[in-house]
């Protein structure tokens, strides 16, 4: 095709969104691995090289390892339910009956909804005196400390991300779900196949992709889960509710804790992109065996 | 015998969906409950009580007396607003070269714009805050500084961009041809030519750039130092401290700063459920 535009042109259509992604991702990436290096806890205005001992001191903490351990069993008990529920839900949904736009706003709201307000709906749900500890009292189980037990309140936590990302996930397999050739489930009916082993033949292998999709964008949003740690129990009781970004945050902005903060932001750093790659290569690969 | 089974089938579909919906908008019945209950009744009580038996608006009237939700209703449409503008614009500017023309540097620049996703902002926030406070983007300065620093962090990223080249690569490349033939510079085609064509794009990134920016929490709770620009999840965050024990006020607000989104969903409902959004897709 004829060239209708000077060699310059295409560096001036880049350029804003050059400046803008150079001074707030790629500085700050940079950024984050050399302030790592430094200590500012002696003196925030005059920081000193200390190579690796940020991390040192890292791996040494007790409260890092259990901030670590809190970030993976996070990731381990909210993607599971994040990626199989929605899945079932837009199954369900996808069935021509009546309704389905009101059950798509309905599940959806969660989604549109601020975090922190949700956050906030669900603290009083988890209150001492609440509605779900009388549930419980149905059940002859005693006053559960949703928040304030140190055994319970992470999960209590997971279980607001589960509720929130549930629609968004929905959305993102029911329009996977148009993909798939209605003749196969036809060719099932033919056949005489039940429900289940037609979505099991037919359904599954064609959402393949769209499962690694959920797996990976699940499991990063759930490394960076802040806003309901923050709202609900400012990562307490004990640190026991406490997640790598939220240690990140009170690190930099409560204790000024610059280099140990960058130390782990790294750590993060690191962590996402090896995710992000293991899922690409694995669910790449089963991809290419449908 | 088939009739009966496809019957219980459907009614096994709806009492699930049935349970899935009432489970999600549960905690929001809860709330809305516990802010219609008067103070003559006890929000404690066993068994609770689901419809109020005195319902009243004075917690609305209270809270809203005490808050100036009118005030961060305005700094969160300023936000949202402003960042929704800047992303539209900003990603079609920098897609149309990535999608339609050859340059030195457009494998590293495209290869350099996909690595931005795997970077959380979480982990580089504690720089971009350093980098905002050496720009004097704080509102410590002035409000106009205060929203530049709310806003431009977020003016574009590589979603945006790659969504805008997508919709680019589906237009047939005699529209431009024609256009150039016309007499049309390039800036020309890509305002009067190309944007037009991917409108549909555009609405879908604006909406999904707006409801980010609308509940954006994080960015805005470690930059803000005045309540003057407190946007409404920040304010809403602050009731918790603001009434620590007064559930009633604190459910009340919530509700109240719930109800714009609302409104916003319910009129954009189609380019959320509509299920053709592959594109809008954000980790």
């Amino acid at each position: 095709m004829y060239k209708y535009y000077k060699k310059y042109v295409p560096y001036l259509f880049l350029l804003p969104a050059a400046v803008i992604l150079i001074l707030f991702f790629f500085i700050p990436f940079f950024e984050t691995i050399v302030l790592s290096f430094f200590d500012y806890n002696s003196n925030i205005y005059n920081p000193t090289f200390v190579a690796v001992a940020n991390y040192t001191a890292l791996l040494k903490s007790p409260v890092f390892y259990k901030v670590l351990l809190n970030t993976f069993i996070y990731l381990i008990a909210a993607v599971p339910f994040l990626v199989i529920f929605p899945l079932i839900i837009a199954i369900l949904i996808n069935q021509r009956i009546r309704g389905i736009t009101l059950y798509k706003i309905l599940i959806y709201l969660p989604v549109i909804v601020s975090i922190v307000v949700a956050a906030i709906a669900f603290k009083w749900l988890y209150a001492q005196q609440g509605i779900l500890n009388y549930f419980m009292a149905l059940f002859h189980i005693d006053p559960i400390g949703w928040l304030t037990d140190p055994n319970v309140a992470l999960y209590s936590v997971i279980v607001v991300t589960i509720w929130k990302g549930i629609g968004y996930y929905m959305m993102i397999y029911l329009s996977a779900l148009m993909g798939v050739p209605q003749e196969l489930y036809e060719a099932c009916d033919v056949d005489g196949a039940n429900p289940l082993t037609k979505h099991l033949t037919v359904t599954l292998p064609h959402l393949m992709p769209t499962i690694g999709l959920v797996t990976t964008i699940s499991s990063i949003s759930a490394m960076k889960v802040f806003v309901e740690i923050y709202v609900m129990t400012k990562g307490g009781p004990l640190d026991s509710s406490k997640t790598i970004v939220y240690y990140i945050y009170e690190r930099a902005f409560e204790n000024l804790d610059l280099g140990i903060a960058s130390a782990a932001s790294v750590i993060l750093l690191v962590i996402v992109l090896v995710l992000s790659i293991i899922n690409f290569v694995f669910f790449e690969n089963k991809q290419y065996q449908l | 015998m088939r009739n009966f089974k496809s019957v219980s089938k459907g009614f096994f579909i709806h009492l699930t969906l049935i349970i899935v919906s009432i489970l999600s908008i549960f905690p929001f019945l809860w709330l809305m409950s516990t802010a219609m209950k008067g103070s003559s009744e006890n929000i404690f009580q066993y068994p609770p009580v689901f419809f109020p038996e005195h319902p009243t608006w004075e917690n609305f009237k209270g809270v809203w007396n005490q808050i100036p939700f009118m005030l961060y209703f305005l700094n969160s449409m300023i936000v949202a607003g402003f960042t929704v503008i800047l992303n539209l614009i900003l990603s079609a500017l920098a897609a149309y070269p990535l999608a339609r023309m050859e340059f030195k540097g457009k494998k590293t620049i495209f290869y350099a714009t996909l690595a931005t996703i795997m970077i959380p902002f979480q982990a580089i926030m504690l720089p971009v805050y350093l980098i905002v406070l050496k720009l004097n983007m704080v509102d410590s300065v002035n409000s106009f500084m205060g929203y530049l620093g709310l806003i431009l962090p977020f003016a574009v990223n590589a979603f945006g961009i790659f969504l805008m080249r997508q919709a680019f690569l589906a237009i047939p490349k005699e529209m431009e041809e024609a256009a150039f033939i016309d007499g049309c510079n390039v800036f020309q085609i890509w305002w009067k030519v190309l944007l037009p064509m991917v409108k549909p794009t555009l609405a879908v990134l604006a909406i999904f750039t707006f409801i980010g920016s609308w509940g954006e929490f994080l960015w805005p709770s470690i930059v803000l130092t005045k309540k003057a620009l407190y946007t409404l999840p920040v304010g809403v965050n602050d009731l918790q401290g603001m009434f620590s024990a007064n559930w009633r006020f604190i459910a009340a607000g919530s509700i109240i700063a719930t109800i714009p989104i609302i409104v916003f969903f319910i009129a954009m409902q189609r380019y959320f459920i509509s299920g053709e959004n592959d594109g809008a897709v954000k980790g």
